[in-house]
């Protein structure tokens, strides 16, 4: 499916955080969604996904869904948002609650995504006794569990360590290619855009404002080859120069709240 | 090298302390040590026995009222109010503390009632429950019920506040209903606060029935230790003020452990 973002502003109290965003996202790709602290990116992915109403502007979905699909569109955390008091299989059982599978089918699915995620092992454990990637890994596989066409992940590895990280990125990339989607990616990290992503929308800081949409010509499978390097290194390059000052103006910001 | 090793010592230790490590024995010693030199006192007639009984002197006191059931059977009056006013207490807390944690009118209409009502001391209002429902038990658990109902009602819309709000985003990210909302994230959320809530609720019944009872009653701790005193028995009297200290210790190793069973994912 394809998400089409027409127009979307939106206010908080006198703050104006996001100013008159356009922009799709197309069928099966992965626009990844950068800008520094403060521009307004994780307001937008709320506003796609329906938790937030935008001041004015509206987000379309359109295309058909996967055969299976129960729910189109799904989150993925950057806290994990895991419920301590249930075990993983119960965390991403908790997705399906509201489509009222049978137990048969919904066992199916559970079983079918902890293989997919890596989680088999782990069905019975609480958050509590796993790290953070395999906390991450849950919510994946709760967002997965719905087979949903859109998937919206806000900063999912940004609670993790350097490493952590890159293992769940390659295993991002092996879900995606397995499971046909439709990715919206904020982050803050630009190396985590340049390896995941197929388009990079670039916001202004506060208002955030779309400012560029830059396509990464290198295909998913060749980004951490070392022939890639040379045009990965450019592109962070001219990416940085885009952000900078205004990171540097987010850092140097008081909060007067 | 050579006469940089000549020079060289070792880092001194400077980290450490600070941090409790519990010390099997000291409680032991410590509690012995009291109660010898209070013996002690008592046995060399420094402490008139009516003012202060030696610890032995309320040890036997103990033995002979649990030997005769006296004390049992006080204690089961204290208990059976302290159960049905903490019960009823709890039960119409939980409803309306809730209420307010999940609705926004409902806490808007209840926090003025509350904050008023909350710091009256319960006791006082025992007259009026007497003359509302006679001297009797319903008095009695009245008051107890009212003293624990407010606390209860603040513990619970407290707890409700406390569950984190990313998890109720969460669920409705993934399209729950308000009902499973509630069911499955609000309340297991908020059960470490509701039960945190229950150890002080359950202390207020404690003191509200000794108070209750040595108002008006014949029966029951509060009774007991009241006409002791009147008596002029510190040794009957003390014997009753330690069933009080077993009573309060017992109620909250239940606590305790109804608390590990129902928060056992932590």
């Amino acid at each position: 499916m394809e998400v089409r973002i027409e127009g979307v502003s939106h206010r908080y109290g006198g703050l104006q955080a996001l100013d008159g965003i356009s922009l799709t996202v197309r069928e099966g790709e992965t626009l990844a969604l950068i800008g520094p602290s403060g521009c307004g990116k994780s307001t937008l992915l709320g506003i796609v996904g329906g938790l937030l109403q935008p001041s004015t502007g509206k987000v379309l979905l359109s295309g058909k869904p996967p055969a299976d699909c129960l729910n189109p569109l799904t989150y993925v955390f950057q806290d994990f948002a895991l419920l301590p008091w249930r075990t993983v299989a119960e965390n991403i059982g908790l997705s399906l609650m509201p489509h009222g599978l049978p137990a048969n089918k919904r066992q199916e699915r559970i079983a079918a995504i902890l293989v997919l995620t890596g989680l088999g092992e782990f069905a019975a454990a609480y958050p509590r006794q796993l790290s953070g990637g395999m906390r991450q890994r849950v919510g994946l596989a709760r967002a997965l569990v719905v087979r949903p066409a859109v998937l919206l992940l806000d900063e999912p590895l940004s609670a993790l360590d350097a490493q952590t990280r890159e293992l769940l990125m390659e295993e991002m990339l092996a879900i995606w290619a397995q499971q046909r989607s439709t990715r919206l990616y904020v982050t803050h990290n630009l190396d985590e855009a340049l390896r995941l992503a197929d388009r990079i929308a670039v916001l202004s800081r506060r208002p955030g404002r779309l400012r560029e949409i830059v396509e990464i010509g290198v295909p998913l499978s060749e980004r951490s080859k070392p022939d890639a390097a040379p045009a990965l290194a450019a592109l962070h390059a001219r990416l940085w120069t885009l952000i900078r000052s205004e990171a540097a103006e987010a850092d140097r910001e008081v909060v007067n709240a | 090298m050579p006469e940089r090793s000549e020079t060289s010592r070792p880092v001194p230790f400077r980290g450490g302390g600070f941090h409790y490590v519990p010390r099997k024995a000291v409680p032991w010693i410590g509690f012995v040590l009291v109660l010898t030199l209070w013996q002690a006192l008592c046995s060399f007639g420094v402490i008139s026995p009516l003012f202060l009984p030696s610890p032995e002197a309320i040890g036997v006191a103990l033995w002979r009222l649990s030997e005769s059931g006296a004390i049992f059977s006080h204690l089961g009056w204290s208990l059976q109010r302290i159960l049905a006013g903490w019960a009823i207490g709890t039960a119409a807390g939980l409803l309306v503390g809730l209420t307010m944690g999940i609705f926004s009118a409902a806490r808007s209409l209840g926090l003025p009632f509350v904050s008023a009502l909350f710091p009256i001391p319960k006791i006082a209002l025992l007259p009026l429950l007497i003359l509302w429902f006679g001297i009797g038990e319903p008095s009695k658990i009245a008051v107890i019920a009212l003293g624990v109902f407010f606390p209860t009602v603040i513990s619970a819309y407290t707890a409700c506040d406390s569950v984190p709000r990313n998890l109720i985003r969460m669920g409705q990210s993934f399209g729950l209903s308000g009902q499973t909302i509630v069911s499955e994230i609000l309340l297991p959320g908020a059960m470490p606060g509701i039960l945190s809530g229950f150890r002080i609720s359950a202390s207020i019944a404690l003191i509200l029935v000794v108070a209750a009872e040595m108002i008006g009653a014949q029966h029951g701790i509060g009774a007991f230790i009241l006409s002791a005193g009147n008596l002029m028995q510190t040794d009957q009297l003390l014997a009753g003020v330690v069933m009080l200290s077993i009573l309060g210790l017992l109620i909250s190793f239940i606590l305790g452990r109804v608390e590990t069973w129902v928060l056992r994912w932590r």
